[in-house]
């Protein structure tokens, strides 16, 4: 053997270098591979924050109405009431234009224009809250048009506006005159939270009310069925049952059903809460109930999981002092599992928030105009048609506007701030009462 | 449903009441002194409220499915005056109450009595689990079996055009479906399966604990975001960025919506699952392994490479195919990013679609349940279920051998 076959001891020979090479190809790969997910992660994020943050804020006109009693009756008796309430919006809104100067050859068309269908319905709930303000003038705030919103949020130039038969080039400058005289304004806009959905051609005056709505009763129905029914499945399977074929199938058909697609539960839903037990469509008992089965199987594991880490010591004790075996689950093991079983409820409860698919098989995609009560003597417990926050998602985007877009990533955003507030909670138990035996 | 309440609400108040009559009566046995007692009074009214409340509820339960079965068959089980419903409920439940009241005596053991009513609950919920997989399997078995009597097996199996037409001689063939389905599964699996299997080596041998609690939770909060999320994603920037940058510029298509927008969403969605899954796979390799190949002086990527992962392997084989199971029944990414166009192509920039988003098309709007375009959409649930049924199955199987290969 030769002398350069050894090499030196302070200089790598070639193959070495390759093997040290290699490892750190390896660790780049790897660091790449976290760098990947995280930076998905993060364009996702910035993607649904820049689409949908400026939903959050909207472009309101405030100008002073006048309107007498008896124009309130002669708008009461009208065909179409919230027609007859547009008319004097627009004689006022008209007024306040000549008053300032403002019009300065708008076409009268375009100037009513510039404001949401949706003003005369908001006006006249706003008179039968105040039947004061008959015969008064007074300062009211209504949405400016989706298409003025949107020029104030760059979707609209005076460019697009030509080939747009909803907003014309004459309605920007009018409204950047307003703007200019501090008529026209952005500001937080509460009713995306509180008003419900709103018809194709006005997207600025849809909401999330109905959706939130429909999401609490569906979370109400799935905490009070899917944690007892789990709790209880949980104690048996792990505190009573012997170990033989029949609890071996149970424990495969649960391990399975928390991988089964969720739009086989929807499947589920539609022929056996809809069809069969004929409940009604869209209501959130059914989305409650559907729901309840999927998030089972996340509540039995994490159940089990939290029972299995109760020391036995525990048990023994209880048995010990005379306790029968039912006492001693329930009086001492239960107690000291509750944290861990609350947090695998929260996270559970989060996943059902967040699911879509099987909602849009039961019916809840539908349109729905009215709160639902959580009660009524025809439909029943939360049997009224509703809809969900997820839902609301997808049936926005599925609209041609632009604007409903925009609508649909402020409704993620609020979802994902359920989402983080419930995950916030369960972290925060976690770290709070775990206790390591 | 809705004429049960008033027999329901009516049990429970007689199991409150019995509840109170129990105690008392147990103290009134004892002359006031328990010690007397074989079972403490409020075992005993525990007992009573119990025997009130169950027996009516189990009743319940079996009267209201009975008669929907009963529905089902033209037989006319329900009475027509619905008096008679709830004497029957009300009068089981005053039974249980005296019956239970009658049987409290210094000896008896009203413990165990309790117990075994509350056994039987825990036992009923148990059960839930395997009714829910009894219903999901019926409730597609009888609906596929009358769409196989209006369509024929064979074409619905082999025939390779999907064009339902809601006046009747539609095409209803699952080849394109399926194809769709796993083109975009290969796809996301393909861009999952390394980063998410990288990622997991890294963080579980590499990574400082530092690192380590800040990235493994940024990871895992993917894991929690909606699919819903993820679909929006898809059709406002992924799309749209890949038609502009990649399809258009090559030629390829036009379309925002593609096999490859919907297959790359979902790969993230999948990194965080796969990730996670091999973390635990990972970390369940025995360290003397890892020790016994370092001292022979591998380096950390080669005792990685060629004992680690091959030891791990099978659970690895596992967690993908789980995150195959997950791809393939993946609904909202695909119904946003993928498109509604049945097509049989290769190219990864076409829009095409898949069986899921077909079972939400059928399914939603107006549905006759009679016509096969509705139908089909239970046969589809159903095949769906059987793929997924069995990757899980081998996956699970796999999954839990590997684990008690080491403990």
């Amino acid at each position: 053997m030769s002398i350069s076959q050894h090499g030196s001891l302070l200089q790598a020979d070639p193959h070495t270098k390759k093997r040290n090479a290699a490892e750190k190809r390896f660790r780049l790969y790897g660091l790449s591979a976290i760098g990947i997910a995280i930076f998905a992660l993060v364009i996702l994020l910035i993607s649904i924050i820049g689409n949908g943050a400026s939903s959050f804020r909207q472009t309101y006109l405030s100008f002073p109405v006048t309107i007498s009693a008896a124009e309130i009756k002669v708008a009461e008796t009208a065909l179409l009431k919230t027609g007859a309430y547009n008319k004097i919006i627009e004689t006022s809104l008209l007024a306040f234009l000549i008053e300032h100067d403002l019009m300065q050859e708008t076409p009268e068309a375009d100037a009513f224009g510039m404001i949401s269908d949706e003003a005369g319905a908001t006006f006249r709930h706003f008179i039968t809250a105040n039947p004061d303000a008959a015969g008064t003038t007074f300062q009211m705030n209504l949405l400016t048009n989706g298409r003025i919103d949107g020029y104030y949020k760059g979707r609209v130039t005076a460019q697009t506006a030509l080939l747009d038969k909803n907003v014309t080039p004459a309605q920007l400058v009018l409204a950047d005159r307003l703007a200019a005289q501090g008529a026209l304004v952005k500001r937080f806009n509460w009713e995306f939270f509180t008003n419900p959905d709103a018809s194709d051609n006005r997207p600025e005056a849809a909401g999330l009310g109905v959706a939130i709505l429909g999401s609490l009763y569906m979370m109400a129905v799935v905490l009070c069925l899917a944690l007892p029914i789990g709790v209880a499945a949980s104690i048996y399977l792990e505190e009573f049952a012997h170990k033989n074929w029949i609890t071996d199938v149970i424990e495969v058909n649960i391990a399975n059903l928390a991988a089964v697609p969720s739009i086989v539960y929807g499947i589920l839903g539609l022929a056996i809460f809809i069809n069969f037990a004929e409940l009604n469509q869209s209501s959130p008992l059914v989305g409650g109930l559907v729901l309840t089965l999927m998030t089972l199987p996340t509540i039995i594991i994490s159940t089990r999981a939290s029972l299995k880490s109760i020391p036995p010591s525990i048990r023994d004790a209880a048995l010990g002092v005379g306790a029968s075996k039912m006492q001693s689950v329930f009086h001492h093991v239960l107690p000291l599992a509750a944290p861990g079983i609350l947090t695998g409820t929260i996270i559970g409860l989060a996943q059902a928030l967040g699911e879509t698919a099987p909602l849009l098989l039961i019916g809840m995609v539908a349109f729905v105009k009215e709160y639902p009560a959580a009660w009524s003597t025809d439909a029943g417990l939360f049997g009224e048609a509703s809809t969900a926050l997820p839902v609301q998602v997808f049936n926005w985007t599925q609209r041609s506007d632009p604007a409903f877009v925009e609508r649909a990533s402020g409704a993620i955003i609020t979802l994902l701030i359920f989402l983080l507030i419930m995950n916030a909670l369960a972290i925060f138990l976690r770290k709070k009462f775990e206790r390591r035996w | 449903m809705l004429p049960l309440t008033v027999p329901f609400l009516t049990t429970i108040g007689l199991a409150v009441v019995g509840y109170f009559l129990a105690c008392r009566r147990a103290f009134v046995v004892a002359s006031g002194d328990i010690r007397v007692l074989n079972a403490l009074p409020h075992q005993h009214g525990l007992n009573t409220a119990l025997s009130t409340l169950l027996p009516p509820i189990a009743m319940m339960l079996v009267w209201a499915l009975a008669v929907r079965i009963g529905a089902g068959h033209d037989l006319a089980l329900a009475p027509y005056n619905p008096l008679f419903t709830y004497i029957a409920l009300i009068g089981l439940a005053i039974m249980g109450l005296l019956l239970s009241l009658l049987r409290i005596s210094r000896n008896f053991q009203a413990r165990d009595a309790s117990e075994r009513w509350i056994m039987a609950l825990l036992i009923f919920a148990s059960t839930i689990a395997i009714l829910t997989t009894i219903g999901i399997v019926l409730s597609m078995v009888s609906e596929t079996y009358s769409f196989f009597g209006q369509y024929n097996w064979r074409d619905f199996f082999f025939s390779t055009t999907w064009s339902p037409n809601f006046r009747g001689g539609s095409d209803l063939g699952i080849i394109p479906l399926i194809w769709g389905t796993l083109y975009i599964s290969f796809i996301a699996l393909l861009f999952a399966v390394p980063v998410g299997l990288f990622a997991a080596v890294y963080l579980s041998e590499y990574a400082s604990t530092r690192m380590r609690s800040v990235a493994k939770p940024m990871i895992e909060v993917l894991a929690g975001i909606p699919t819903i999320v993820y679909g929006l994603f898809a059709l406002v920037t992924v799309g749209p960025l890949l038609r502009d940058y990649f399809a258009a510029p090559m030629g390829l298509g036009q379309s925002a919506s593609s096999v490859m927008t919907a297959g790359l969403v979902m790969g993230i969605m999948l990194i965080p699952f796969v990730s996670s899954l091999s973390d635990d796979i990972i970390n369940a390799v025995p360290q003397s392994m890892r020790d016994g190949s370092l001292g022979l002086g591998a380096t950390k990527s080669e005792t990685i490479r060629k004992v680690v992962v091959p030891a791990a392997l099978p659970g690895i084989v596992g967690a993908v195919l789980l995150a195959a199971s997950r791809a393939i029944g993946e609904t909202m990414i695909v119904v946003l990013g993928a498109g509604a166009a049945a097509r049989l192509s290769l190219n990864p920039f076409e829009a095409m679609t898949t069986v899921t988003v077909k079972i939400v098309s059928q399914l939603t709007g107006d549905t006759d349940f009679a016509s096969p375009e509705t139908l089909v959409a239970f046969a589809l649930g159903l095949t769906l279920f059987v793929i997924t049924l069995c990757l899980n199955v081998v996956a699970l199987f796999i999954v839990r051998k590997y684990r008690e290969q080491y403990e």
